[in-house]
């Protein structure tokens, strides 16, 4: 039988999907349900004086009303942050409460403060326009360079500081710049992005109450890890009273990572009026109140020797947590970006500290990358300005400064199991045709234009993670993964797994796997996910984890399954079990040559007896039934790693930045399906190009959010992009027994910094931030001619 | 969204009948509709007009181009005919918005509604339309009159556009990369007599540039207006582009058409 993994298998969710006939929770409609309207804050930041519900209780239609204080009377719990980060003094992380609905103060536009609960979506928001909330409005913060200067947003939180944390170690990496022959200093942003999943955030809750249970749909990537917050820090529900559903969830980027405050309420109040409640946020709603991503604002300096060996790494970050600290709100600015701020490279000194603070913004939490992205800006911007002011190709640069094997002992805290960067760099640099740059730049210098090449070699730490190793950075769960593999008598199998779907195609990919394990066409398995009543427990799909983490726990209860099919296939044959293999779906005597096939063991498995023609007889100490369960942690994160190239082209008369070629050569490990892992990759370019070119969240100074719909917030479109050159050199992870490595965010990790070099390229060196829109590309273009002409 | 009477009118006159201080006339809908959804208007009655006959479809005679009010932005960059007379109208009207947009909005509720960014009040003014209504004709610059605001009396309806077809033309914008509404769009039309440069998306209101007009109409060479340094004054800024930043790109949009021309 051929093996699956590593073909182009068609999904098998396209029909679905492709058809209409996908399942999402907006899509779901319960008997007698009713209709939620929030109620938010039109303010950043306010003193709630008083809610007049009187005059919206009237209003037609109206089931309940409830405000914050109901919910406090409840007892129901808040919002959390799922990560506790110590300060570089030793001193706890600091934060506010963060109730569902907003009792004494709100604090960022589009905070909730009361649910409008009534029979039709209409009257529910007629009812809300006439809710009377009496606000006494405060100089709000915004700023992240400047929040640690506001006034105090959350009592007893000074300088709004949540914490204050460093990785490294400062008196080392103060000694390799004392050596140093040239210091390169950057001052980077990288800007704040809106995750724009294409499915807007949604809830359905139902109550019964005869079995005192509450279901819950919602749009999660994790439904597992939902219900457990929700019942042990919200108050919900005990967990077996609870559950979570997550049917097909249209994107999520990290979005959707949290429990948000209307799963929270629509949950509560759904018991409480005894009646289902159905929510969908309007698209300004998920603008407002999504997490965000990103929003740093970073000093970095980096110590070379004048042939451009690096010394010594440090980087000051200033980390906008937003309002709130959310789930992987704190992990994100920290064990996910300063361990790979000091990149593909040997630096044997570095630190990184990052302030992290609290603003009247949208929560910032894990987005598509989530830390890596912006440690990959900042090391990568660094190291191609160290490359102009050395003099030094970008490439040559790099290669030098890689690690001369594997394992990689990385400065700060990973041991890079495997990959090979000379040779990531070599293919890039072909693909891209790297050598016919300066022919390129001629021709459009000819036209008037401007033309740049930038590059980025990236690592990134994903398949997050070891539960012993995140435990004791502060996480505040184990980040295992679970998979339950069963057979049917008659032969089929369910998965289940904890891991999550939202658009990574893990029906394809996950039966892909299970059918090379196991010996079963591929059409005779299911994937079940999404659903705490189906399958055990799980962390959920988010950073790049699910194949390295969930797809090795399938793997793992497959292999467990085969062990107790050659055991069984022994007692059959009268055979020492140590005398079966298995292959291709035959459990094979080795000596005798007699075979059954998996669907006969099963079918034996479900009749353990004798009867007539059939003798199944369990072997001693078996149970009957096929099924098995394995909860697999991880030994390691795994390491994609590559390098990208981009090519832009500069019309200085409007600023415009037109990219004219993109390569990436990625290393992923072993690929289970390559059209995956391209939609993958094209997928997370979109958005890092998205963020250097495109896209940019913008509050005023008094924290109205000015990007709040997309006629101002610049989502990318398909005419932005040119045809992307993507290659891959596969080098497989040691650490894992199918040897992957993840590539759900190396698009959106690497892509910023290559394409912002390139820009920087045709600019001659001088800065832009991101997004580089126009005016900026326009402003650094008449210096360009400014300075040219001074030069001349 | 309120609730609102539906209304479809079968000729001119009824809708004219039928309009109130508090209704709208429903075209395309793509800014009525959502800007009722997000509750910056509200309407006791809306209008519809396109099943009126009359206001759909595009005539070319030998001097002009006329178009229905209610015709779609997609019939008139499809049209051959409109390709033939003048090309530049027909990109323009390719260039508006996306797909969705282009088969629901038209020219009448277009101009009628005179968004300072939208792209066919440019072609008004360089073409020196002319707006014919149940009413009246208007002579586009006439017609208008600033920010969201125009010529049109309450109940007055669009029934047509008339564009003189010029000796050549060229229509180049400067998109919001966001909403692809024009920064800056700029149309130069040469005429017979004279050239015109209409420019959108740079003030509260399209406008004709006198100044490149003048210097095009002497030597209609982009030469002719290269370097040129306008007023900034009284252009908009917002976070997409300084009035600086517009002032450059209108000559350069301006050159940049008149190379196209
Ligand atoms: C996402 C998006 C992107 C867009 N991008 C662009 C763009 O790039 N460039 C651009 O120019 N425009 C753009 N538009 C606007 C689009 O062109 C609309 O079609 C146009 O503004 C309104 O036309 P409509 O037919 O939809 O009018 P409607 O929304 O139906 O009506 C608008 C107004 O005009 C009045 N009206 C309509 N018809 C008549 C008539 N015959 N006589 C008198 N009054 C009338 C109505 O009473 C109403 O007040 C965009 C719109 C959207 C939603």
């Amino acid at each position: 039988m051929a093996s699956l993994v590593g073909s182009r298998v068609e999904r098998k969710e396209d029909k679905r999907f492709l058809t209409g006939k996908g399942r999402y929770t907006a899509d779901i409609n319960l008997a007698n349900q009713t209709y939620a309207i929030f109620v938010r804050s039109p303010h950043a930041r306010a003193f709630i004086k008083k809610i007049n519900i009187d005059k919206a209780l009237k209003s037609s239609g109206v089931v309940s009303i409830l405000t914050g204080k109901e919910i406090a009377d409840d007892k129901i719990g808040g919002l959390i942050a799922g990560w506790a980060i110590r300060s570089e003094d030793g001193t706890e992380m600091k934060c506010p409460g963060n109730p569902p609905l907003a009792k004494d103060n709100v604090n960022f536009v589009g905070d909730p403060v009361a649910v409008v609960i009534a029979e039709s979506l209409a009257e529910a928001k007629d009812a809300a326009e006439k809710v009377e909330v009496d606000y006494k409005v405060l100089k709000a913060v915004t700023s992240t360079a400047d929040a640690m200067n506001g006034d105090t947003i959350h009592e007893g939180i000074d300088k709004n500081l949540c914490f204050d944390w460093l990785l490294g170690d400062r008196q080392k990496v103060k000694e390799a710049f004392d050596k140093a022959d040239k210091v390169i200093s950057i001052d980077i942003i990288n800007n704040r992005l809106i995750p724009n999943a294409m499915e807007p955030r949604a809830c359905v809750a139902d109550y019964n109450a005869a079995s005192e249970e509450i279901t819950l749909y919602t749009t999660s990537q994790n439904p597992h890890l939902s219900r457990l917050i929700m019942s042990a820090f919200g108050n919900v529900a005990p967990e077996h009273k609870l559950r979570v559903v997550a049917p097909d969830v249209g994107g999520g980027f990290g979005s959707k990572i949290n429990v948000y405050n209307e799963d929270i309420v629509c949950s509560w109040a759904a018991k409480k009026i005894n009646r289902a409640i159905k929510w969908v946020a309007e698209r300004s709603e998920s603008f407002l109140t999504d997490i965000h991503g990103r929003d740093h604002v970073t000093h970095a300096e980096l110590a070379v020797t004048k042939d451009g060996k690096f010394l010594g790494f440090k980087n000051e970050t200033i980390a906008n947590l937003g309002a709130y600290a959310r789930v992987f709100g704190t992990v994100t600015p920290t064990y996910l970006f300063g361990p790979c701020a000091t990149g593909v490279y040997e630096i044997p000194a570095a630190y990184t500290n990052v302030k992290a603070v609290y603003t009247n913004t949208a929560p910032v939490d894990a987005y598509r990358g989530a830390g890596r992205p912006e440690a990959t800006y900042t090391i990568e911007r660094l190291v191609e300005k160290a490359s102009m002011e050395l003099g030094i190709d970008k490439t040559e640069l790099r290669i030098k400064n890689f690690p001369t094997g594997f394992p990689f002992k990385q400065t700060l805290v990973h041991t890079v199991d495997s990959g090979d960067y000379v040779a990531g760099m070599e293919k890039a640099k072909q693909m891209a045709d790297y050598k016919g740059f300066e022919a390129r730049r001629k021709e459009s210098e000819a036209k008037g234009k401007l033309r740049g090449i930038g590059v980025t070699s990236y690592f990134e730490a994903c398949g997050i993670a070891p539960s012993a190793a995140v435990m004791s950075l502060g996480c505040g769960v184990g980040l295992w993964e679970s998979a339950e593999v069963r057979f049917n008598p008659t032969g089929q199998v369910t998965v289940y797994t904890g891991s999550h779907s939202h658009g990574q195609s893990h029906q394809t990919t996950f039966a892909q796997i299970a059918a090379d394990e196991l010996g079963v066409p591929i059409e005779n398995i299911d994937i079940v996910h999404g659903d705490t009543d189906k399958g055990t427990f799980g962390m959920g799909t988010y950073g790049s984890r699910s194949l390295a983490v969930g797809g090795i726990a399938i793997v793992n209860a497959c292999k467990k399954i085969v062990e107790k099919g050659k055991r069984v296939t022994a007692k059959m044959l009268e055979a020492n079990p140590e005398d079966v293999e298995f292959k291709d779906g035959e459990f094979i005597v080795s000596k005798s040559n007699k075979k059954k096939t998996i669907g006969e063991v099963a079918f034996a498995c479900y009749l353990p007896g004798v009867r007539d023609e059939m003798k199944s007889p369990l072997p001693e100490g078996d149970e009957p039934g096929l099924k098995e369960t394995s909860f697999y942690d991880p030994s390691n994160f795994s390491f994609p790693a590559g390098t990208h190239i981009a090519e832009v082209e500069i019309d200085p008369e409007t600023g415009h930045v037109k990219l004219e070629k993109y390569t990436a050569c990625d290393d992923f490990g072993r690929i289970i399906n390559p059209m995956v892992v391209e939609g993958q990759v094209h997928g997370g370019l979109a958005q890092g190009i998205g963020q250097a070119l495109y896209e940019n969240a913008e509050y005023d100074e008094t924290g109205q959010l000015m990007t709040g719909s997309y006629m101002d917030y610049t989502m990318p479109r398909a005419d932005n992009f040119p045809e992307f050159n993507i290659g891959y050199t596969c080098t497989h992870a040691t650490t894992n027994p199918l040897g992957v490595k993840g590539c759900g965010e190396a698009g959106a990790i690497a892509a910023p910094p290559t394409v912002m070099n390139a820009v920087i390229d045709a600019l001659g060196g001088q800065e832009v931030t991101m997004p580089a829109t126009a005016e900026k590309v326009w402003k650094a273009c008449k210096n360009l001619k400014k300075s040219n002409t001074k030069a001349a | 969204m309120k609730d609102f009477n539906y209304h479809s009118a079968k000729d001119s006159k009824e809708a004219s009948k039928l309009a109130s201080s508090s209704s709208a006339f429903l075209a395309g809908g793509m800014t009525t509709i959502p800007s009722m959804k997000l509750g910056l208007a509200t309407y006791k009655d809306l209008i519809d007009i396109k099943n009126i006959k009359k206001l759909s479809g595009i005539k070319v005679s030998g001097k002009s181009v006329t178009i229905g009010a209610a015709t779609k932005h997609v019939e008139v960059s499809n049209s051959k005919d409109v390709k033939k007379a003048i090309p530049s109208l027909s990109s323009l009207a390719e260039g508006i918005g996306d797909p969705q947009v282009r088969n629901r909005g038209t020219i009448g509720g277009s101009i009628a509604n005179n968004d300072p960014s939208a792209d066919y009040p440019s072609a008004c003014i360089a073409l020196n339309a002319t707006i014919h209504t149940n009413e009246r004709k208007i002579e586009a610059v006439k017609f208008f009159k600033g920010m969201f605001e125009t010529a049109l009396k309450k109940g007055e309806l669009i029934e047509a556009i008339e564009f003189q077809i010029p000796e050549k033309s060229s229509y180049q914008k400067h998109p919001n990369p966001a909403s692809r509404y024009a920064i800056v769009g700029v149309y130069v039309a040469k005429h017979k007599g004279d050239v015109n440069v209409a420019v959108t998306g740079a003030k509260s209101c399209v406008y004709n540039d006198k100044e490149m007009s003048k210097a095009l109409s002497g030597n209609f060479s982009s030469s002719s207006i290269d370097g040129m340094d306008l007023d900034s004054s009284e252009m908009n800024t917002d976070m997409h582009a300084s009035a600086e930043f517009r002032a450059s790109l209108v000559v350069t949009q301006a050159k940049k058409a008149v190379d196209a021309c």
